[in-house]
Formats: C-alpha cells, structure tokens, sequence
C-alpha cells in the first residue's frame, strides 16, 4: 500500500500541468489566454509552497514521519510550477525582450520579489538529490530553509499585484504565516529540551 | 477606423464577411512581420484594427456593478431591466432637463462608431458601437458661467446589481470629463453595438465612449449628467487616488504603479501572439492632442 503513495502523490501533483496544458491546446482559455496561464500557474505554485511547508506540521499532529517523504517531491512541484509560471511571462508575454522586463524588475516591486524567490527557488532545486544532502550534510538542512524565505516572497509577491489585499492574497498570507510559526514552536522546545 | 463611419446598421453577416476579409489580409501582414525579430517591436504586426468578435466584447467586460469577474457582466446582467429609463441633466445650467430613453432615441441618430478600447488592465479590443456625439445631447442646456466639468453618475440599484451590495467603490459609480473633453466630438454616447441594441452587459441602456481615455472613464448605465465647477471625484479615484487620476489619458509613458503602460494585449488572439505597443491618446493624437497643450501628463495622469 505504503509504495503506491509517492508515485500517486507525484500524479495528482502533475493534474494542474496537465489540465492547463490541455486547455492552452484546445484553446479553451478564454479571450486573454497568456493572463489566464500566468494566474494559474501562479496560484499552483504558491499552493504547492503551502503543500510543502505543511508536511512537517502534518508529521508532528499526526505522529506519523511518512509526511516527510513527500515533502522534497512537492519541493521539486514548487520549482516546476514556479519555473512555467516565470516562463510564461518572460517568454510568452514578454517574448524574451529584456528592456521592458528589466524595467519591470527594477520598478514593479511584487515583480523584483517574485523573480528573487525563483532564484532562491534554484539552489534548493539542485541540492535536492540524495547525494548532495550526503555531501552538504549539516549545511543541506540550513540551505533548504531558504523555502520560508522563497514562501514569504511568493505571498508578498500575490499581495502587490493585487488591486487588494481581499480575500485570496490574505489568505495565502495567513496560511503561509500559520505554516511558518509552527516552526518557531518547534525550535523553541528543541532549546528547552537541549 | 478612428472616424470613419460605415453604414447606420450593418448586418451581422456583412460584419462577418469583412471580417474574414480582414482576417486573410491580416494574416499576409502578420507572415511578413514574422521576418523582423524582435515580434514585439512590430506594433502593427498582427491588425490591430480588426473588429474584436461579438462574443468576446459581451462576454468580456468590467463592470463591478455585476461582480469583479471578468464574465461575471454577461451572467448577471440578463434580468437587468432598462425600461423605463430617464436620463437627468443638472448641475450648473439654466434649465435642468429630464429626457427619457424614447426621447433620446427619437432626437438623436445613433450611427455606426468604430473605435479602439484600451482597457487600464492592459488589454485592447475594437468596438463597433452605435452612438452619437456627448456635445449633440448637451447643446440641449446651456451651462452657467460657473460649469467647468460634467460628472456622469450611473445607476444605483442594489436589487438588481449585485456587485453593488459589496463596498469595492463607493456606488453609484461616478466619472468625469472636463467640458472641452465632454464636448469633443470624439466623446460618444453609445445606444449599441455591432448595429443592436446596447447589451445590458455593455452598459445598457446608455453609456459613454471617450475613445482615447482608459475604458474605466467610460461609464456605464447613466442616469445623470452635471454641470460642476469643482473637479469631480471619480469611483477609480476615491478607490486608489495613486493609481487613478482625473484624466486617465492613454499614455505609454506613464506606467500604472503595478504594472507598465507600454504594451498592450489584444483581446481575440491567440496565445502565440505578441503585446502590442500602446499608443498615445490610443492613437487618437491627432485629434485630442490639443486639449491638454501645456498640460503635463505625467503630473496629470
């Protein structure tokens, strides 16, 4: 049973990517197709963050470690939805042209935000593999809390675009800040018990 | 297009043959401009002046009043009713009037207006609307001495509007123009649409076009028109004064604070193609230029 659960994990997390891949091809997006991708796979990737930081969480309330084998799958979730979403607007909105791109990364601050949470986004993905967690050892587990950073960024990012903070922004932001104090406890009772 | 006007009504299939028509020749320019890279620099690439389908224009819109969504218009503006209708005049002229829509429809001759709409999204469509000057319909008062901009107030009816139960502007939506604005025959007040009647997710019964403004200053469903002597507080303003002023002049050069004014998207097309590069005054220069020489549109944006 137990062995079912990663690769069925890994399939439902490929349904967004599918569906919104089959909606770009049958052209049922609506009258601005390249918005419509980009919200989507915005909002897939901010979940996926919400996904990954609950994991711990789950492991703790439900006394079961299994969560924790998921969580680098949804990590690599979080990089590839985040990756499309980028690629969308730098490549099927914006055409590659740098000028104006640029200009939105210096001037347009959810812009800036957004693209450094990607870069923040790569090394985690690189150092995702079971060898480098051997070679990095200690350092591995302090590198890859950079996702709180990377989840932080992505809600502020939803906010400053937004034309308001209702509903949906708040709630990524709330959801993200929830995820996140659970970690503060936690590292709090490690430091009374050690 | 700007101007130029075709036949009062023209049916729908001759709509659709030209635009096929439209659609080949379109499809020759956009082969060539596929040979000078970059596509975006290309700003007439694909025809920027091809009419924009019936469906996505009624089908497509903002209007608040109906909800935020970009569909919800269509859904929930079909039980909208617009008869009886009366438009009221006042303000700062002599004699206020009252006319009702048969009045209105009977005095003035709507006639078939092709214009571009830039939205302040960053989306454009071409829009064969009906209609007829704002100026026509002001000629009927005389404005005092004190009157120097009109504020168009539309319909407040929370039963039948639902999106104005919630607080997103401060309803009834309000917008303004100064007189000269107002007055330039480019200032169109719309009756229909691609030769019918106005749908109600368009504005019904009867809206303003200001062609070379961002579409939010074209308000929808009006029941009155005043003559101020202050400068008028539009819905957009109150809401956001940062990212909303007064003029709201299409201007590639100044940027809306979350994103650039620069290009534009063109409702209808598919996903492979390109922004466009939006044009000042949306490409009505020409004409509306003179009304704010001296102006700084930075300033006044």
């Amino acid at each position: 049973m137990k062995k079912y659960f990663k690769p069925s994990i890994f399939f439902l997390s490929t349904i967004p990517f599918i569906f919104i891949f089959y909606k770009t091809g049958f052209n049922k997006l609506g009258p601005e197709p390249v918005k419509e991708i980009t919200h989507f796979t915005g909002e897939w990737t901010l979940i996926f963050i919400c996904l990954t930081l609950s994991m711990s969480p789950l492991k703790k309330i439900t006394n079961m470690s299994i969560w924790i084998n998921f969580r680098r799958m949804l990590g690599l979730f979080v990089f590839f939805y985040a990756t499309l979403h980028l690629l969308t607007y730098v490549g099927l909105d914006y055409r590659f042209n740098w000028q104006p791109i640029m200009d939105d990364v210096v001037k347009k601050r959810y812009v800036f935000i957004g693209f450094a949470a990607w870069l923040l986004l790569v090394p985690l993905a690189i150092t995702s593999s079971k060898k480098m967690m051997k070679l990095l050892k200690n350092n591995w587990k302090k590198l890859h809390r950079l996702i709180y950073a990377v989840a932080i960024f992505g809600s502020l990012h939803y906010i400053w675009l937004s034309k308001t903070i209702f509903f949906k922004p708040l709630i990524y932001f709330i959801i993200i800040v929830v995820l996140l104090l659970f970690r503060i406890k936690i590292k709090k009772k490690e430091v009374k018990y050690g | 297009m700007k101007t130029i006007k075709y036949s009062k009504i023209t049916p729908e299939s001759v709509y659709k043959n030209r635009r096929s028509f439209l659609k080949r020749l379109g499809f020759g320019a956009s082969t060539l401009a596929f040979s000078s890279i970059p596509l975006i620099n290309n700003g007439f690439a694909k025809d920027r002046n091809e009419l924009t389908s019936y469906k996505d224009i009624t089908t497509y819109n903002n209007y608040y009043e109906f909800g935020t969504s970009k569909g919800d218009p269509y859904k929930n503006s079909q039980t909208f009713k617009t008869t009886p209708w009366e438009i009221s005049i006042e303000g700062e002229i002599d004699k206020p009037i009252k006319l009702s829509m048969e009045e209105i429809s009977e005095t003035f001759l709507s006639e078939e207006r092709i214009y571009r709409l830039r939205c302040v999204e960053g989306w454009s469509m071409v829009i064969p609307w009906l209609g007829f000057s704002l100026s026509d319909l002001l000629s009927k008062v005389k404005p005092t001495s004190k009157a120097k901009f009109v504020e168009f107030e539309s319909v407040y009816d929370p039963e039948q509007m639902k999106g104005q139960k919630y607080p997103v502007l401060n309803w009834p939506y309000k917008e303004g123009l100064r007189i000269d604005e107002a007055m330039h025959p480019l200032t169109t007040v719309v009756t229909g649409l691609y030769g019918k009647k106005l749908p109600n997710q368009n504005g019904a019964p009867l809206r303003i076009f200001i062609p070379w403004k961002y579409g939010f200053k074209s308000a929808k469903a009006i029941v009155k028109i005043k003559f101020v002597e202050k400068m008028p507080m539009s819905s957009w303003m109150w809401a956001s004064p940062r990212e909303y002023g007064f003029y709201s002049n299409v201007n590639p050069n100044v940027n809306h604070p979350r994103w650039s004014q620069a290009t534009e998207r063109i409702i209808g097309e598919g996903i492979w193609a390109p922004r466009v590069k939006t044009l000042m005054f949306n490409g009505y220069g020409e004409e509306v230029a003179n009304l704010y020489t001296g102006m700084d549109l930075k300033k006044n944006f």
